[in-house]
């Protein structure tokens, strides 16, 4: 049991040490790992945004510088202020585009930064929830009652499981965070590429429409050209030749027509004219047989136009479209609407994009009419129609146009561009591109290029997949993990819990029964040890009475063998009864008077024996301060100094056992029990060079026995009951000492030194731990110090009660022990020790003799010479010599001057001559002898106890009775012979059997058949001795009819005391008192405590058993006789 | 021979009286204390044991069968029978004097009834082979033998 209990504690000491450390580490652990996530994931959307950013702006700006340049080109002075505002603007377009990008960007990254901080947040929350979480539900149930076990036991498993599913919850959470990381970050990443799409897509086709725009308004201006010097002079100031330089060297203004034409309006009336006048016939645009117009495109081979209302030929051109001389712009189905559109609305019109003539390029042709006039702004396109004179065309090359600006941009790669002229919105047409149906998103837009009739527009779509998105995927990825990490962290962690807790409940249960089969065997031995006992009582009973019969010395050597070993049996059994009893609580002390000095000596008296035979000196010394009689449990405390004695006896082999008894409250007690006594004598002690730690009893060195005592509270607390004495034992020895490794186990149940312990010395070991639980139960400690070969020092402290004064006969307790005989003598006692002296004294002094000590040997010798005078002032009646006073044997030599000085005749002997008494531990044969011729008169054999010392004195000096020599032990028959005895009890069957039992050992038996016929009978005087009551009788009870014979005979006492009747009158009894017995069936403490309030004096159970009836007449029966022979 | 026979058979009934607990211990103390200067020492005490019981027996009776039972007094009652059968050994009369007391304290009249006609009936036996016992022994004295030793 007690090497699994503390392997127990130990395991858990550790375990919830380790817990607590563990679950720090982990919760660190935990925010180290939340902080350093958290750090990552700042640096890393920090560093992705400036890259982002940085991308964008160069991106920017690249296209910027390129557009100034390309503006720049254009038109120095036109384009001076137009790049100045546009680039400002566009600066500002961009710084503001910049900033409300950086905003985005800041926000959205404020945002994930907050919700990555919440969900770890979260996280360490449920994981403080899941840790904590079984921390208060400890605390609940360590406030609730213990009786709770199982409701706790069911909490913690729920709290396991709770704990378990939090964690996958938030496992779950973290990868779905993870999961929606991903998403968002995917989303902004194509939203901005979307963006960036959408941007650089406007701006190309911003770029086209102005450029186009220039383009268009030079043609505009070409036109007005024409209008007022071709038109307005007369004669022409511009031929082919003139417009020919005139458009090849302002070409770089239109970097956009591949050419231009101006064809004049011409009616069918006037063709002939004209015909004639430049000296070719109009021609029709296309052949008949429309075959695809080839490279060698010539006009020569075109068909003359067929009649028509009006004919648009051709008269001037560029250089590059030469060609088209001569042909009839009204002849093309393309140029023929554009010509009609063009001189109603006039503005610049468009065709849909076709295949140029002979370039075979696609493009487009703008067309401008030519007025003769200034027309009012608000003419109607009939003025219009009827004022044109001619037609400006130029055509585009959409294709070029696009590719040259496309190359003037950056990041002309990523991107591919489209343009559709989607006039007709169900059929597209692509001016420019190509074909390829491009991937993902595609962003369009508008193009304007003045046409109203016309629409255009700009696709543009990426060149190439995505990328995948590689930084969402690493940061979800990477919270995944994280989250997966540290959910394995927790997981581990609520399994170790767990762990622990199974463990807890399981150790708990097993302490629970552990305990409980503890509570079993002190049961089971207590039950045992009584139901052992109560037959070995008949053993024994039986034993003794054969050894009372006629045996022959075999016989008789057989039986006492028998009962000591019974004896033993039972002393065995009493001590593990004990035992039990202490262990299951059952264990009550008594409260009676009782005499410590007494109890010590019986307890001496015990070891006499075995002391005597080993030479080992036993000595008690109790301080004059500890009252006589104490209330309490004589019995028990008897059995933890027996305890503590025997053992000492039992490994002592030489040097002495020393019991001292003192107050606790005395203060020299922590010093040397001589000290006080002694400090008149400090200068003999200097003179004598008497080694301080050498001065014990015997003269061996002895542990300090101060050290034995330090630990207890008792010193400590101050607080003081008026009527309790607290006292202090200790108990020292020269024996072999307790081993160090065992000291800690010594008062653990059947343990010993070690196991060769009981091998050599015998016994169970299991008196100290007795001697503890008894101390502890009168209210003390005990403690000890031990020196392997020096000695051990037990000590105990007791609290006792002091006795009320006037309480019931306490006399009683310590019956015949006051020999008046020795009162006022006076005594000396030389010891070389002063200890061993003190011991000396104090038992002389209990006896009434005065003592003097003397520890040197010449001036005891001249305080000797002093008593012999007559005239000397000291007068002592004994002398009191220790045979090893100074040392082996010197005791003896003490007296060899005295005896020459008597042989000498120098010294008179006075008609008193004080008696020489040696004293000794052990006397050879020799010895004895030699005592008388050293003028000893008797040697005292220690241990020093009362009733030997009392013998001893009195047969030396001649007083005293003879009573006490022959001590034999009085039989019940010789107790009871002759002794009057009354019993009362109102069952006839019971009386007649106790009469019956009585008048067997020799007693004159009265019967009364109830308590009023008793206290008839017992009214002083009376023959009565002793009186047997039975307790429960109708009308008048055992107690009280006790409780009216008390009051009869306190009366008559005072009566006597008063002398107002003569003792005569009452039989010549000083003391009126008899004897009352209860007789009872049930024997409680209840019941004797009420047999004692009423005046009784004891009580045996009925039906009578013998032991128990001698020991409770022998109490006060031979008390009686002693004092009516004293 | 005959003596020797009647001593077999009185051991027989006395151990047959203790094995089967009709008496214990404190009998034996009783016959003990039977000597020569109090020759009639048992026989006088369960006489008189006898005489006690009958009349606590008719007491009991009496108070039991009352309108108004009167416990404390049947108790009384019981509790002196019970001293008295204690006192001479009468092991089996005793215990049942122990339950009698207990219904009596709880003022069960059935149970006291039922205890009752028990001590009766235990008694009888009881009386029975006592009586037997000591025709028993008076043959055995007749016959000019004496009582053999337990």
């Amino acid at each position: 049991m007690a090497p699994m209990k503390l392997l127990g504690s130990h395991a858990l000491g550790r375990s919830k040490e380790c817990g607590g450390w563990g679950k720090w580490k982990v919760r660190f652990l935990a925010l180290l790992v939340f902080s350093f996530i958290a750090g990552s994931f700042w640096v890393f959307s920090q560093v992705e945004e400036l890259l982002e950013n940085g991308e964008n702006v160069r991106v920017s700006w690249a296209e910027k510088a390129h557009l100034l340049h390309e503006q720049f080109n254009l038109s120095k002075s036109k384009l001076q202020s137009l790049s100045m505002l546009f680039t400002s603007s566009d600066q500002n377009c961009a710084g503001i585009f910049n900033g409300e990008k950086w905003a985005n960007c800041k926000r959205d990254y404020l945002e994930r930064l907050s919700q990555i901080l919440i969900v770890c947040f979260i996280l360490l929350c449920i994981a403080l929830i899941s840790n904590g979480g079984p921390v208060y539900s400890k605390l609940i149930s360590f406030l609730s009652l213990q009786s709770q076990q199982q409701y706790k036991r069911q909490n913690f498993k729920t709290g396991g499981r709770w704990r378990k599913k939090i964690l996958f919850l938030g496992i779950l959470l973290g990868v779905l965070v993870s999961v929606w990381i991903f998403f968002s970050m995917n989303a902004a990443m194509t939203a901005r590429r979307k963006e960036t799409l959408a941007n650089m897509c406007d701006e190309r086709a911003r770029m086209l429409q102005d450029q186009f725009n220039v383009s268009m308004n030079h043609v505009n201006a070409l036109a007005i050209l024409i209008s007022t010097f071709h038109h307005g002079k007369n004669p022409s100031a511009i031929n082919q030749k003139t417009f020919a330089e005139y458009t090849a060297r302002t070409s770089f203004e239109r970097p956009l027509t591949s050419g231009v034409a101006y064809a004049l309006k011409v009616l069918h009336s006037e063709r002939e004219v004209f015909e004639k006048e430049h000296g070719w016939r109009i021609k029709k645009m296309e052949t008949e047989d429309q075959s695809p117009v080839k490279g060698d495109y010539t006009p020569e081979k075109l068909d003359p136009s067929p009649a028509q209302e009006e004919y648009a030929p051709v008269i001037f051109t560029q250089e590059t479209v030469s060609h088209i001389v001569s042909v009839d712009m009204m002849s093309g189905k393309e140029d023929h609407d554009n010509i009609l559109r063009a001189r109603a609305s006039a503005k610049g019109v468009l065709t849909s994009p076709f295949k140029l003539l002979k370039s075979n390029k696609l493009g487009v042709v703008l067309t401008f009419a030519v007025y003769k006039d200034d027309l009012p702004p608000n003419a109607t396109p009939q003025q219009r129609i009827d004022a044109t004179v001619g037609y400006l065309g130029a055509s585009f090359d959409i294709a070029s146009l696009v590719e040259k600006l496309l190359q003037q941009l950056a990041s002309k790669q990523t991107i591919i561009v489209n343009v559709y002229d989607t006039t007709n919105p169900s059929v597209p047409i692509t001016m420019y591109g190509p074909d390829v149906v491009g991937t993902g998103e595609v962003h369009i837009s508008n193009v304007d290029f003045g046409d109203p009739n016309r629409k255009h527009e700009m696709h543009c779509r990426f060149k190439h997949e995505p990328p995948p998105p590689w930084s969402a995927i690493t940061t979800s990825i990477g919270v995944a993990v994280i989250v997966l990490l540290v959910g394995h962290i927790f997981y581990a962690a609520v399994n170790r819990i767990e762990k622990v807790e199974d463990d807890y409940n399981e150790m708990r249960e097993l302490k629970v029964r552990a305990e409980a089969a503890d509570v079993a065997k002190s049961q089971f031995l207590a039950t045992v040890s009584h139901e052992i006992r109560t037959p070995m009582n008949g053993v024994l009973g039986m034993l003794q009475m054969l050894l009372d019969t006629d045996l022959d010395a075999t016989q008789q050597d057989y039986a006492m063998t028998a009962q000591a070993s019974g004896k033993a049996l039972i002393a065995l059994i009493n001590e593990v009864l004990d035992q039990a009893k202490i262990e299951s609580g059952r264990l009550e002390l008594e409260a009676v008077p009782f005499d410590i000095r007494v109890v010590l000596d019986n307890v001496l008296s015990l070891f006499s024996d075995k002391s005597q035979a080993k030479g080992v000196e036993v000595a008690v010394y109790i301080s004059d301060l500890v009252p006589e009689v104490l209330v309490g449990d004589p019995g028990r405390f008897r059995q933890v100094i027996t305890n503590l004695v025997g053992n000492s006896v039992k490994f002592t082999e030489d040097g002495h056992i020393f019991v001292s008894v003192h107050l606790v409250e005395e203060p020299n007690c922590f010093h040397d029990v001589s000290n006080h006594l002694s400090r008149q004598d400090a200068n003999d002690l200097i003179e004598n060079n008497t080694d301080l730690s050498q001065d014990t009893l015997s003269g061996f060195k002895v542990v300090d026995r101060c050290k034995s005592w330090e630990n207890f509270r008792i010193f400590k607390s101050t607080a003081e009951a008026t009527d309790t004495i607290k006292i202090l034992v200790t108990v020292e020895d020269t024996g072999v000492g307790i081993p160090q490794d065992a000291q800690n186990r010594i008062f653990m149940p059947f343990m010993q030194a070690d196991s060769s312990t009981s091998r050599t010395y015998g016994g169970t070991g299991i008196g100290l731990s007795i001697s503890k639980c008894l101390v502890d139960l009168m209210g003390g400690e005990i403690g000890f110090v031990s020196k392997p070969g020096v000695g051990s020092t037990f000590s105990f402290t007791a609290v006792f009660r002091e006795v009320r004064k006037n309480s019931i006969d306490i006399k009683r307790q310590q019956p015949e022990q006051t020999v008046p005989d020795f009162r006022g003598m006076k005594g000396l006692v030389v010891d070389g020790r002063r200890i061993r002296a003190d011991v000396t004294k104090y038992h002389l002094q209990r006896l009434g003799i005065d003592v003097k000590v003397e520890t040197n040997p010449n001036s005891a010798i001249s305080y000797i010479l002093d008593a012999f005078s007559s005239r000397g002032t000291g007068h002592v009646e004994m002398i009191l010599v220790d045979k090893d006073a100074w040392g082996e044997g010197s005791g003896l030599a003490f007296a060899h001057p005295l005896v020459e000085l008597m042989q000498n005749g120098a010294l008179k002997p006075q008609k008193i001559l004080p008696k020489m008494l040696l004293l000794t531990t052990s006397l050879s044969p020799t010895e004895v002898d030699g005592i008388k011729s050293s003028g000893y008169v008797d040697c005292i054999i220690k241990p020093l106890r009362l009733s030997m010392l009392t013998a001893c004195l009195q047969k030396a000096l001649g007083v005293g009775n003879k009573k006490l020599q022959d001590s034999q032990p009085l039989t019940l028959k010789s107790l009871l012979a002759n002794k009057q005895i009354l019993v009362v009890d109102d069952n006839l069957v019971n009386r007649k059997v106790a009469a019956g039992a009585l008048k067997k050992y020799g007693a004159v038996v009265t019967c009364a058949d109830s308590g009023k016929a008793a206290i008839q009978l017992l009214k002083p005087p009376h023959k009565f001795d002793a009186c047997f009551m039975d307790v429960q009788m109708p009308e008048m009870d055992g107690f009280e009819a006790t409780r009216r014979i008390r009051e009869m005979e306190q009366r008559v006492n005072e009566f006597i005391k008063s002398r107002k009747a003569s003792a005569d009158l009452y039989g010549n009894v000083a003391h009126w008192h008899i004897p009352v017995l209860a007789m009872t069936a049930d024997v409680f403490q209840a019941t004797h405590d009420e047999c004692v309030r009423c005046g009784m004096d004891g009580y045996v159970s009925k039906p009578f058993e013998v032991e128990h009836l001698y020991s409770a007449v022998a109490q006060f029966l031979e008390s009686n006789e002693v004092e009516s022979l004293s | 021979m005959a003596v020797f026979q009647l001593q077999q058979q009185w051991v027989d009934l006395i151990s047959a009286l203790f094995r089967e607990e009709f008496l214990d211990s404190q009998f034996t103390q009783l016959q003990q204390l039977q000597d020569e200067s109090n020759p009639d020492f048992v026989v006088e005490v369960v006489t008189l044991f006898f005489e006690d019981s009958e009349r606590l027996l008719n007491d009991l009776c009496s108070t039991l069968h009352q309108r108004v039972v009167d416990f404390k007094k049947a108790d009384a009652h019981v509790h002196q029978l019970k001293g008295s059968s204690a006192s001479i050994g009468a092991q089996r009369v005793k215990n049942v004097c122990v339950s009698f007391r207990n219904c009596c304290e709880e003022g069960n009249l059935e149970g006291c009834l039922a205890c009752l006609q028990q001590v009766k009936h235990e008694y009888t036996l009881l009386k029975s082979k006592l009586e037997a016992l000591f025709a028993l022994e008076q043959q055995i004295v007749a016959a000019g033998g004496s009582l053999p030793t337990m």
